[in-house]
């Protein structure tokens, strides 16, 4: 997370202070004591509830865990073989590549029409306060309600949007049930549900732009266009880096909205990393908790490497 | 007067929340209209059965979902607040790893996380409970929680703390006297948050809680959507009804919400 470096610099210079004025090395250990005793909840809960979750994860995906093998607790240790499966299966290129068609054009979308929107609210008119409040509804929303929504909208015989395109001559589209069109409307449900965030997040950023900037650009005669290619959007790099960064780590471990519309189906056609492994441990009668947890631990490795590939990114800029 | 910004801004919000006003329409749309062709654009003959149905049936899932909504929000609070506290103020050793920690806990995908706590409560005879949701929900706006706070906490002036401790306060008593109640506004942001999430929670539900008597509204719904889909006027219906916390903390705590979705995510 971004630290805030200034107040960290203070409160170290205040430290020194304090403990040389305190002069004793017990203070300052008592001092940890207290530190630690507030901080000893959040460790507990955290060992408790991530890190053995996680750790029964890859116990999982390590072992065969048949349902049986689930009661009476003897799995048969397998090594890698669950990774191996998995990659080899047929599901997992298609999931593969949903999952990066899904993600990309999602956050890309929901960016760049957050980003127009930010633009477009940024100077107050009459009724903007509100107009923008009314934007954040679909985040709002549980999102069972949203995608129940969507599914009936999208409706192959009674859904609004064939009706509306019949009216322009387009004959009836299978949405939901057509291999061709099933990742096109989860994505678009999903860039609905985030086109939210991103104006918030792009809308905060524009607002931290010093005004002063924008007059001396008006005064050097620059139109809007201008103003925005060469003000706005690289001033605004480092707050899309993070919305893009956080776009692409909830977009990942999307399955709710998928599994509600779709299923991930037909046949795949809309199954992501993420569903799948949910459709492998919960989906069916059969829950096979091996491959999905190899399936997720995956996801998990996906998400880290953008992490870190965002970090390193960070640094670099800064020096 | 830039009207037409406005009235632009009238025709996005329109377009954009079309979905929300479908959802009304049909959920007031007769069972006997729902496959008209073309659909009915505005409810001019209302009906409620729709309502009717979702409140006979789904009251208690609504009480359940309030219910672990409640709890989740209590448990968050409980452990990011001193927490939070901790790493403003009293500079923990290992501060640095517990960061990387809740930055990493926010990557698990929930479906992981779903796995963990299902191997863990079928063994302590925790699956279908409420009790196990609300610890499970909680998962979601923990690592939330302890940012915000810690961000927030970190901004409440030092000289506060020294003059509570000059006359002779504890480190519990600054927190409870000093801390909390400046800290008011960011407890409303993350419990408004903490709730909005464990009440929209589907994954936790649909995995922990499947066979369970007492679901939260949104496995009510799912299992709506799966038992009768020409009922749709009760779904879209249970569902205007699951939206109203939405549609509350919109009305009431629209700042609150704006200054969560922000925190961590932007330099001041």
């Amino acid at each position: 997370m971004l630290t805030r470096t200034r107040t960290q610099a203070v409160a170290a210079f205040d430290d020194s202070a304090v403990s040389r004025a305190a002069g004793s090395t017990v203070r300052r250990r008592s001092r940890q004591w207290t530190a630690f005793a507030f901080l000893a909840p959040l460790v507990v809960y955290l060992a408790v509830f991530y890190a053995y979750p996680l750790y029964r994860n890859i116990d999982l995906s390590v072992h065969d865990y048949t349902p049986r093998a689930f009661v009476q607790g003897n799995p048969e240790f397998t090594g890698l073989d669950n990774y191996l499966d998995v990659v080899s299966d047929d599901t997992f290129l298609a999931a593969l590549r949903n999952t990066a068609l899904f993600t990309l054009g999602s956050i890309a979308v929901q960016y760049a029409l957050g980003l127009v929107l930010a633009v477009f609210f940024h100077r107050n008119f009459r009724l903007s306060v509100v107009l923008r409040a009314m934007f954040l509804v679909p985040w709002l929303l549980p999102l069972i309600v949203s995608a129940s929504t969507w599914s009936w909208m999208l409706n192959s015989d009674n859904g609004i949007v064939n009706t509306v395109l019949q009216a322009f001559g387009i004959g009836q589209i299978n949405w939901l049930t057509s291999p061709d069109t099933s990742l096109l409307s989860v994505t678009v449900a999903n860039i609905w549900l985030g086109i939210p965030f991103n104006l918030v997040i792009l809308y905060a950023g524009l607002q931290n732009i010093p005004a002063d900037l924008y007059e001396a650009a008006g005064l050097d005669g620059a139109n809007s266009w201008q103003r925005f290619w060469r003000i706005t959007f690289p001033l605004l790099r480092p707050v899309s880096a993070i919305t893009l960064l956080l776009g692409l780590i909830y977009t990942l471990k999307v399955v709710d909205i998928i599994w509600i519309m779709t299923k991930g189906g037909p046949a795949d056609a809309s199954t992501t990393l993420a569903t799948w492994s949910y459709r492998e441990a919960f989906g069916t009668g059969q829950p096979d908790f091996s491959p999905a947890a190899a399936v997720g631990n995956l996801l998990i490795l996906i998400a880290f490497t953008a992490g870190l590939a965002y970090v390193r990114l960070q640094r670099r800029e800064e020096t | 007067m830039k009207t037409w910004k406005t009235a632009l801004g009238v025709v996005l919000v329109g377009l954009m929340l079309f979905p929300v006003y479908w959802m009304f329409n049909v959920s007031l749309t007769k069972t006997s209209d729902m496959r008209a062709d073309p659909p009915h654009w505005f409810p001019w003959n209302p009906t409620f059965e729709g309502y009717t149905a979702a409140l006979g049936q789904q009251l208690p899932a609504l009480a359940t979902s309030l219910f672990i909504g409640l709890g989740t929000v209590a448990l968050t609070l409980v452990v990011a607040l001193p927490a939070g506290y901790s790493l403003a103020k009293l500079r923990p050793r290992g501060a640095r790893g517990i960061d990387f920690v809740l930055l990493v806990a926010q990557m698990i995908p929930a479906v992981v996380m779903a796995m963990g706590f299902y191997t863990i409560y079928i063994k302590l005879g925790m699956l279908n409970t409420v009790a196990g949701l609300i610890v499970a929900d909680s998962t979601l706006a923990v690592p939330f929680a302890v940012l915000l706070f810690r961000a927030f906490m970190a901004s409440i002036p030092r000289e506060l703390m020294a003059a509570a401790q000059i006359d002779g306060a504890s480190t519990w008593r600054t927190f409870r006297s000093i801390i909390l109640p400046l800290s008011r506004n960011s407890v409303i942001t993350v419990s408004l948050f903490a709730f909005l999430w464990a009440w929209s929670d589907f994954i936790f539900a649909s995995t922990l809680n499947r066979n369970s008597d007492t679901i939260p509204i949104t496995l009510g719904i799912y299992r709506y959507i799966g038992n009768n889909t020409t009922q749709w006027n009760s779904i879209m219906a249970t569902a205007v009804i699951a939206s109203i916390p939405a549609a509350f903390l919109l009305v009431l705590a629209q700042r609150y919400i704006a200054a969560g979705v922000t925190a961590g995510a932007v330099k001041d």
